[in-house]
């Protein structure tokens, strides 16, 4: 039984296959924070704040070489249908932990021994997405605080329904059971040299259809950079021009 | 290509120029054949000297800044200093311009005092601090206030302008501290009070053109009058330190 046309053929609001949910972004919008931002596609909201670089205690945790970077991820208990027990889950440790790598491949702490730098990512708000979306505000809000980056980081999770490879899979599309199934890509590029800092895969995928996913998860990240550098030039940083 | 006037501001992995002629200087790097932005900010480009000039996040310890901190620890030969920075700074026993009996640290600086103290090194290991010069030294009395450390450059004014205009508003002696801490010091607490209003109005409203006019309106509706030369026998000794800081912006 072959079947040739993909059963997913419709995205909710007339998206097309290859585009985004609508993009909010904005930084600074935690006054008593180092650095602080805000991203949200569609539904999907994440706040990061950046602390630090501050000293680290406990001592025998210091680096006397680098400074270390530390993500921490969460859900609100509100942000979905069902309450969510806050604290720390197993889910989101995991988050934390890519997370963090994917953003240690871009930061430089070399400036900061003994030190630690803190993002901490909260989602008031969940329709798939979170940790691109996540990722998206803790790049911002580092910037923002001033730490030294290499690069940015854009994030965009990838996906397929059935045949039909999408990019900025939401809730619905996340869970669509027939046929192949669905599959969830996230995938985090570097904005400069176009390296993938993240990249995770669940569901089933063909080698090729995956190339051809992550091609167009590149090309959505170019789209998520723009979005970055216009949010982070446009904050007002305390020179008001009039 | 020299100083433009329009403030370019860049993100992180952003190209700032291309070609060899230019030198990667603080906040930026060299990629191939391009000068890389590594930190958020505003970009100053002399003399082929490409910089980025941080516009948030917290204070960078620089050489011949003047900070203002509190004591943190003390070790066999010296002070540690919290100022607010990703490290403590250090404050050598050496450096202090009297005799201190090396097992009385205590007696001179005691946890929880507050100094004035200036960064000769931050290369080596950790940031070595200095009290040997005029206007450094311990702080007793007034009041410390806390600001974003990227607004003092507007505080401060052009060489000092800005400290100018609220010491002689408001007979205050003002240490600007380059990490953010302001310490105002006068023989009434009513002054003090006038002159750390100033300072959070300027905080607030840091305007880039103009803001000296503004100020002076807002210490107008203070009640306070504008002396233009008030010469005080303090002000040469807060300046002193206010201009060596200013060479280093």
């Amino acid at each position: 039984m072959v079947q040739e046309k993909s059963l997913y053929t419709q995205r909710e609001g007339n998206r097309k296959f290859d585009e985004m949910r609508p993009i909010r972004a904005k930084v600074g919008i935690v006054p008593s924070s180092d650095g602080s931002a805000m991203f949200e596609t569609g539904k999907t909201r994440a706040i990061a704040v950046v602390r630090g670089p501050r000293t680290l205690h406990p001592q025998h945790m210091q680096n006397p070489q680098k400074g270390i970077l530390r993500v921490s991820y969460g859900l609100m208990p509100f942000s979905v249908w069902d309450r969510i027990r806050p604290g720390p889950s197993r889910r989101g440790d995991e988050i934390s932990k890519v997370s963090e790598w994917a953003l240690s491949s871009v930061v430089d702490l070399k400036a900061f021994p003994n030190s630690v730098v803190d993002v901490f990512i909260q989602i008031p708000q969940a329709d798939a997405g979170t940790r691109v979306a996540g990722l998206n505000a803790a790049s911002m809000a580092l910037a923002h605080a001033g730490i030294p980056m290499k690069e940015m980081i854009s994030a965009i999770a990838v996906g397929k329904c059935d045949k039909t490879i999408l990019v900025d899979v939401d809730y619905n599309e996340e869970h669509f059971e027939e046929g192949e199934g669905p599959t969830d890509i996230p995938l985090a590029v570097t904005s400069r040299k176009q390296n993938i800092a993240l990249l995770q895969l669940d569901g089933k995928i063909s080698p090729d259809e995956l190339k051809e996913a992550i091609k167009m998860g590149k090309e959505a990240c170019k789209q998520i950079l723009e979005i970055q550098k216009k949010a982070l030039k446009e904050i007002n940083t305390g020179d008001k021009d009039e | 290509m020299e100083n433009s006037e329009e403030r370019q501001i860049v993100i992180p992995g952003e190209n700032i120029v291309s070609g060899d002629n230019f030198l990667p200087g603080e906040g930026a790097y060299r990629d191939g054949n391009d000068v890389v932005a590594k930190r958020y900010g505003i970009v100053n480009i002399s003399d082929n000297y490409v910089r980025v000039v941080p516009l948030s996040g917290v204070y960078f310890p620089r050489r011949n800044n003047v900070i203002i901190g509190t004591i943190s620890g003390i070790t066999m030969n010296g002070w540690l200093i919290d100022f607010g920075g990703s490290q403590n700074a250090f404050l050598s026993l050496n450096e202090v311009p009297r005799y201190i009996n090396k097992n009385e640290l205590k007696e001179f600086l005691d946890f929880g005092d507050s100094v004035i103290v200036k960064i000769w090194d931050t290369q080596s290991r950790g940031i070595d601090t200095s009290m040997k010069q005029r206007g450094l030294g311990k702080i007793e009395g007034g009041m410390l206030m806390n600001v974003n450390p990227n607004k003092v450059p507007r505080i401060i004014g052009k060489e000092g302008s800005m400290v100018k205009i609220i010491r002689n508003a408001t007979d205050c002696n003002l240490t600007v501290g380059q990490n953010g801490v302001i310490w105002i010091k006068s023989n009434k607490i009513e002054n003090e009070i006038l002159a750390k209003k100033i300072i959070d109005y300027i905080v607030e409203n840091s305007v880039l053109v103009g803001l000296t006019e503004k100020v002076e309106k807002y210490i107008k509706s203070l009640g306070l009058e504008i002396k233009e030369n008030n010469l005080n026998a303090n002000d040469d000794e807060v300046e002193i330190i206010e201009e060596e800081t200013d060479k280093e912006e």
